[in-house]
C-alpha cells in the first residue's frame, strides 16, 4: 500500500534524525571528558563557567525562545543562584553540592512570583519590566539592610571545593566534570520538558495564545510555571558559577550580565537546545579575545552580532548548523514525505 | 515644614531631568507604539559630541544647536535603515535590535572618548537666585528648557498638520496610508525628535552627575518609570510623571527608605504600574496588545 | 475619451491565495459604478488591490498612468479617496481632526478652509459635533465623517466599500441621497462596493458583477435591474 512506503519512509527517516543526534551528543561528551586533561586548569576553568552559562541560557532560552515571554533580567537569577551557593557555604559551612538545588528551589520561587505580574504584560512591556529588573540588581544587592547576608559591596569570598575519595583531579578538574554531569542531568530535563506535551504547549502559547487557550491549555499556569522553572535553571548555573569563581560581589551581576544572556540565545538560536551550548560558547571565550584588542571591543562585538543576526542569522548558530546539517546528509522534505502519505 | 518643601523642590529638580528623557520616550512610542531601549544611550553620545565641539572652542548654544540637529539626523537614519526592515518581525527582534544599538553607542562612545569622567559645563548663570538652597540654577534652568521643550511639541502635534499627520501614523497607519499620510516618513521623523530630544536631556544631565558612558543607565530606567507613570502616549502625562517621580523619590528617600533603594522603586513603580494600571495616571490608550 | 480608471489582468494575494483572476474593467471619468456580488466574490479586495493594501499582479492605470506597485500613500496622493469598510474614522481624534487629516497633503490651503464649509453643508451634523471624539458619533455619522474626510482630499475618485454596512435603511438612503450630490456637484467619480445589490443599482450607473474573483457580468444598471433571471440567480431578488 502506497501510505505504507510513506510511512516507512517517515519512520526511517526519523530514526536516522535521532541517530544522527545520539552519534553527535557521544561524541560531544567524549571531547568533553577528555578536555581537563588536555588543557591547563586555567582553561578547564573556563570550560566549567562555560557550562554554567549553558544551563543558564537553557534557563533563558525555555521562557523566551520557546514561550516567548522576552526577560532582559536573568542576571538577576544568576545573581541570587549564585548569593544562595556563596551564604550556604560561607555562612553556614553546607557543602558545595548542597547549594544546587537550593539554589534551583530559591529561584524557581523568586521566577515564579516574578512570573505572576509578567502575566500581565506582553512584548516589549515586560522587556521594560524585566530592564528594570536588571539595572536595579546591583543595588538591591548592595542594600545596606541585608548586608549581612550578602557582604555588601565587598561581597563574599568562598573555597574551591577538592576532589572527593582521593581521585587524582585537581579541583579545577573536579568542578568541571561535577559541573559537566550537573549540565547533563538538566540538559536532559530541559530536553524532555520542550520536546515533549510541555514543550508543544509553550511553544502554542508563544505563537498564538488565544488559540491555545481555547484548545484548553491553562496559558496562566504554563507561563507563571515557566518563568519559576526558567529561574530554576539559570539559578542552578549562577550557583555553579559562584563555586567556580569562588566569589560573588554585586557589581558583577549588573544589567550587562543580562545583556550577554541575550547575546547568547539569540547567537546560539533560539528555542534550541543546542543553541544554548553555542551561546555559551560564545559569551564565554569571545569578550576574552576581543578584550585583547580593546576594552570596549567585546561590548561593539556583541552589538554589532545582535543587530546582524537579527538580519542574517534569525535562527543563531543552531539554526545554521540545522540548515548545514539538513543539506549534508539530505533528508527528506516533511513536505515530500506528507505528499506521499497523502496519496 | 521647610526640610519638605526643600524635598519637594530638590524633587521637581530631578524630577525635570527624569521627564525630559521621559518626553523623548514617549516620542519614540507616539510615532512608532515601540520603546527604545537605547534612548539614554543615543543621548550620552550626543553630549559627547557636544563636549567635543565645546572642547574644540565653539560656544556652548551653537555647539548645543548642531547637536541637536545631527542628533535628529541620526535619529532619522537609524529608524529608517536599521529599526524600519525589521520593525514588521517579531517583538523579539525588535529588542534585540534596540538592546544591540545600546550597546553599540555605549562601547562606541567607551572607545572614542575613555571611561573616564569628564566635567560637562552648563550654560546657566550661576546666580540666578543668590542664596537659596533649594534649587540651583542649573536645575533651574533645566526645568524651564524642559518645559518648553513640553510647549512645543505640544503646539505642534495639538495644532499642525505634520503633528496631526504623525500622530495619525502611529495610531492607525493603514487608515492614514489611504488619506495620503506618508507614514514612514512620519515614523522616521518621530525617531528624529525623539533623539533630538534625548540630546538635550543628555546636555542639561551632564553636569549634574558628569560625563561617562554609563551615565545615562540609571536615568534611563527613571525615565521609563516617570514615563510609565504619567501614561507613555502622552507627552504630558510623561512630563507630569517624571516630575511626581522625581518628588516621590526624594521623599521616599528622605523619609522611608533611604537613598540606596531608588533603582529599586523605579523598579517597583515600571513593575506596578504596569500590572496595576497601564495606561498610566493620564494615558488614554491600554498598553497590551490585543 | 480614456478612462478614469483601467483595471486589466489584475490578480491580488493574500498570502500564497490568491484572491482575483485576471481582472478586467473600466471606469469613465463622472459617474457612479458598483461592484456587485456575494460575500467572497473579491469585491473588497478589488478596492484594496486598487490603493496597494495587498500584493497585486496585473495593471492599474489611473488617468492613464500606472499606479500597480506603488505606495498606498502615493495613490492616494493622486486623487483616490478610498473609504474602507470599518469607516477607518481615527477614533481618538475630533471629527475636526479627522477631517483636516484628510486634506494635510494638499497644498491649495486657501481652499481648504471653503471645503470645510462643503463638508459640513453636505453633512451638518458634523458641524455640530465638530468637536467631539469621533468614536462617539453614531454609525451612520462615522459613516458620513469617513466620506467627508474622503471629501477634503479633493479627489477625482471616491472608492467606497460598504457604506451601508451595519445602518438603518433611512440613514441609508439619506447617505446614498448625499452621495449622489456628491457625484454629481463636485464631479468626483465614485466606485461603489455594496452588498446591497439594490441600493447600488439605484444609485448607480453602471455595474459590475464579481464572482469568485473574476468579472461575469457587466453593463449598465438600469439594464442589470431590468434582467430578472440575472438578478433572481446572482443577486437574490
Amino acid at each position: 500500500m502506497l501510505s505504507d512506503v510513506g510511512g516507512a519512509d517517515r519512520t526511517a527517516s526519523r530514526s536516522f534524525e535521532r541517530m544522527r543526534r545520539a552519534i553527535a551528543i557521544a561524541v560531544l561528551l567524549l571531547v568533553a571528558v577528555a578536555l581537563p586533561f588536555l588543557v591547563s586548569n586555567y582553561r578547564t576553568f573556563q570550560l566549567t563557567l562555560m557550562i554554567a552559562y549553558a544551563i543558564a541560557l537553557l534557563g533563558l532560552n525555555i521562557l523566551t525562545g520557546y514561550n516567548g515571554q522576552i526577560s532582559l533580567g536573568h542576571g538577576a537569577f544568576f545573581a541570587l543562584g549564585s548569593y544562595v551557593a556563596a551564604i550556604m557555604m560561607d555562612r553556614w559551612d553546607l557543602p558545595y553540592w548542597s547549594t544546587l538545588p537550593a539554589a534551583g528551589l530559591t529561584c524557581f520561587v523568586a521566577g515564579f512570583l516574578f512570573g505572576l505580574p509578567a502575566l500581565r504584560l506582553e512584548g516589549l512591556y515586560l522587556a521594560l519590566a524585566t530592564f528594570a529588573l536588571a539595572v536595579a540588581t546591583p543595588q538591591i544587592l548592595k542594600y545596606k539592610g541585608i548586608e549581612e547576608w550578602t557582604g555588601g559591596v565587598q561581597g563574599i569570598n568562598i573555597l574551591k571545593p577538592q576532589a572527593p575519595w582521593h581521585l587524582p583531579l585537581s579541583p579545577d578538574q573536579w568542578l568541571y566534570f561535577f559541573a559537566l554531569a550537573v549540565a547533563v542531568v538538566m540538559f536532559i530535563v530541559g530536553s524532555r520538558l520542550v520536546r515533549g506535551r510541555v514543550g508543544r504547549a509553550l511553544i502554542a502559547i508563544r505563537d498564538n495564545p488565544t488559540a491555545a487557550a481555547t484548545m484548553g491549555v491553562n496559558t496562566a499556569l504554563y507561563k507563571t510555571l515557566t518563568f519559576g522553572v526558567s529561574a530554576l535553571f539559570t539559578g542552578v548555573g549562577g550557583a555553579l558559577s559562584a563555586i567556580a569563581v569562588q566569589f560573588v560581589a554585586p557589581d558583577s551581576f549588573g544589567f550587562l550580565l543580562s545583556i550577554s544572556f541575550l547575546v547568547g540565545i539569540v547567537i546560539g538560536g533560539f528555542a534550541s537546545i543546542s543553541g544554548a551550548i553555542y551561546g555559551a560558547f560564545f559569551i564565554e571565550f569571545i569578550p576574552n579575545i576581543a578584550d585583547s584588542i580593546s576594552k570596549s571591543a567585546p561590548w561593539a562585538v556583541y552589538g554589532a552580532f545582535l543587530v546582524a543576526s537579527v538580519y542574517f542569522m534569525p535562527n543563531g548558530i543552531a539554526g545554521v548548523v540545522r540548515v548545514a546539517g539538513n543539506r549534508i546528509f539530505r533528508v527528506r522534505s516533511s513536505s515530500n514525505i506528507a505528499s506521499k502519505e497523502s496519496n | 515644614m521647610e526640610a519638605l518643601l526643600h524635598q519637594i523642590i530638590s524633587g521637581l529638580a530631578t524630577g525635570g531631568i527624569y521627564a525630559s528623557i521621559a518626553l523623548a520616550l514617549v516620542m519614540v512610542y507616539q510615532a512608532t507604539h515601540l520603546v527604545n531601549f537605547a534612548q539614554g544611550e543615543m543621548a550620552m553620545f550626543s553630549t559627547y559630541g557636544a563636549w567635543t565641539l565645546i572642547r574644540a572652542g565653539i560656544p556652548y548654544w551653537e555647539a548645543f544647536v548642531i547637536v541637536v540637529v545631527a542628533s535628529f539626523v541620526i535619529g532619522v537614519l537609524l529608524e529608517r535603515f536599521v529599526v524600519r526592515p525589521v520593525a514588521a518581525r517579531s517583538v523579539l527582534s525588535v529588542v534585540v535590535i534596540f538592546i544591540g544599538l545600546l550597546v553599540i553607542f555605549n562601547s562606541v562612545a567607551g572607545w572614542i572618548w575613555t571611561y573616564s569622567v569628564q566635567t560637562f559645563p552648563s550654560p546657566f548663570l550661576d546666580n540666578v537666585f543668590p542664596g537659596n538652597k533649594y534649587i540651583t540654577s542649573h536645575e533651574f534652568g533645566s526645568l524651564i528648557v524642559m518645559l518648553i521643550e513640553l510647549a512645543v511639541l505640544f503646539v505642534f502635534f495639538r495644532f499642525t498638520s505634520l503633528g496631526l499627520a504623525m500622530r495619525a501614523a502611529a495610531y492607525n497607519p493603514v487608515s492614514s496610508r489611504l488619506v495620503g499620510v506618508r507614514v514612514d516618513l512620519m515614523l522616521a521623523l518621530g525617531w528624529g525628535i525623539a533623539a533630538a530630544l534625548g540630546a538635550v536631556a543628555g546636555m542639561m544631565v551632564a553636569p549634574i552627575v558628569y560625563l561617562d558612558p554609563n551615565m545615562m543607565s540609571g536615568i534611563l530606567l527613571y525615565g521609563f518609570a516617570g514615563a510609565l507613570l504619567g501614561g507613555i502616549d502622552s507627552p504630558v502625562g510623561a512630563v507630569a510623571g517624571g516630575l511626581l517621580l522625581g518628588v516621590v523619590e526624594n521623599l521616599a528617600g528622605a523619609y522611608v527608605v533611604g537613598t540606596d533603594l531608588k533603582l529599586t522603586l523605579a523598579l517597583v513603580i515600571i513593575v506596578g504600574v504596569l500590572t496595576v494600571r497601564p495606561s498610566g495616571l493620564f494615558g488614554k490608550t491600554v498598553v497590551s496588545r490585543v | 475619451m480614456a478612462a478614469l480608471l483601467e483595471v486589466a489582468n489584475l490578480g491580488a494575494f493574500y498570502g500564497a491565495t490568491q484572491a482575483l483572476h485576471g481582472l478586467n474593467f473600466a471606469l469613465d471619468q463622472g459617474g457612479i459604478t458598483t461592484l456587485l456580488g456575494a460575500n467572497g466574490a473579491g469585491k473588497t479586495t478589488t478596492l484594496r488591490a486598487i490603493s496597494g493594501l495587498v500584493k497585486t499582479i496585473g495593471e492599474v492605470r489611473f488617468e492613464g498612468a500606472r499606479i500597480d506597485g506603488r505606495k498606498t500613500e502615493d495613490i492616494a496622493r493622486c486623487g483616490i479617496a478610498h473609504v474602507p469598510d470599518g469607516r477607518g474614522t481615527f477614533a481618538e481624534f475630533t471629527v475636526e481632526e479627522n477631517l483636516r487629516l484628510g486634506a494635510h497633503a494638499r497644498h491649495d490651503h486657501a481652499h481648504v478652509g471653503r471645503d470645510f464649509d462643503v463638508v459640513y453643508s453636505y453633512f451638518p451634523r458634523l458641524k455640530e459635533r465638530r468637536r467631539q471624539q469621533a468614536g462617539t458619533l453614531s454609525g451612520g455619522e462615522q459613516q458620513m465623517l469617513a466620506i467627508s474626510r474622503g471629501l477634503m482630499m479633493r479627489p477625482k475618485l471616491f472608492l467606497l466599500d460598504e457604506p451601508s454596512f451595519g445602518l438603518a435603511p433611512l440613514v441609508v438612503q439619506e447617505i446614498f441621497a448625499i452621495m449622489r450630490a456628491i457625484n454629481r456637484e463636485q464631479k468626483v467619480s465614485m466606485l461603489l462596493v455594496e452588498q446591497n445589490a439594490n441600493l447600488a443599482l439605484d444609485l448607480a450607473d453602471h455595474a459590475y458583477l464579481l464572482e469568485t474573483g473574476r468579472v461575469v457580468l457587466s453593463g449598465s444598471a438600469d439594464d442589470i435591474k431590468q434582467n430578472t433571471a440575472v438578478r433572481r440567480s446572482y443577486l437574490g431578488y
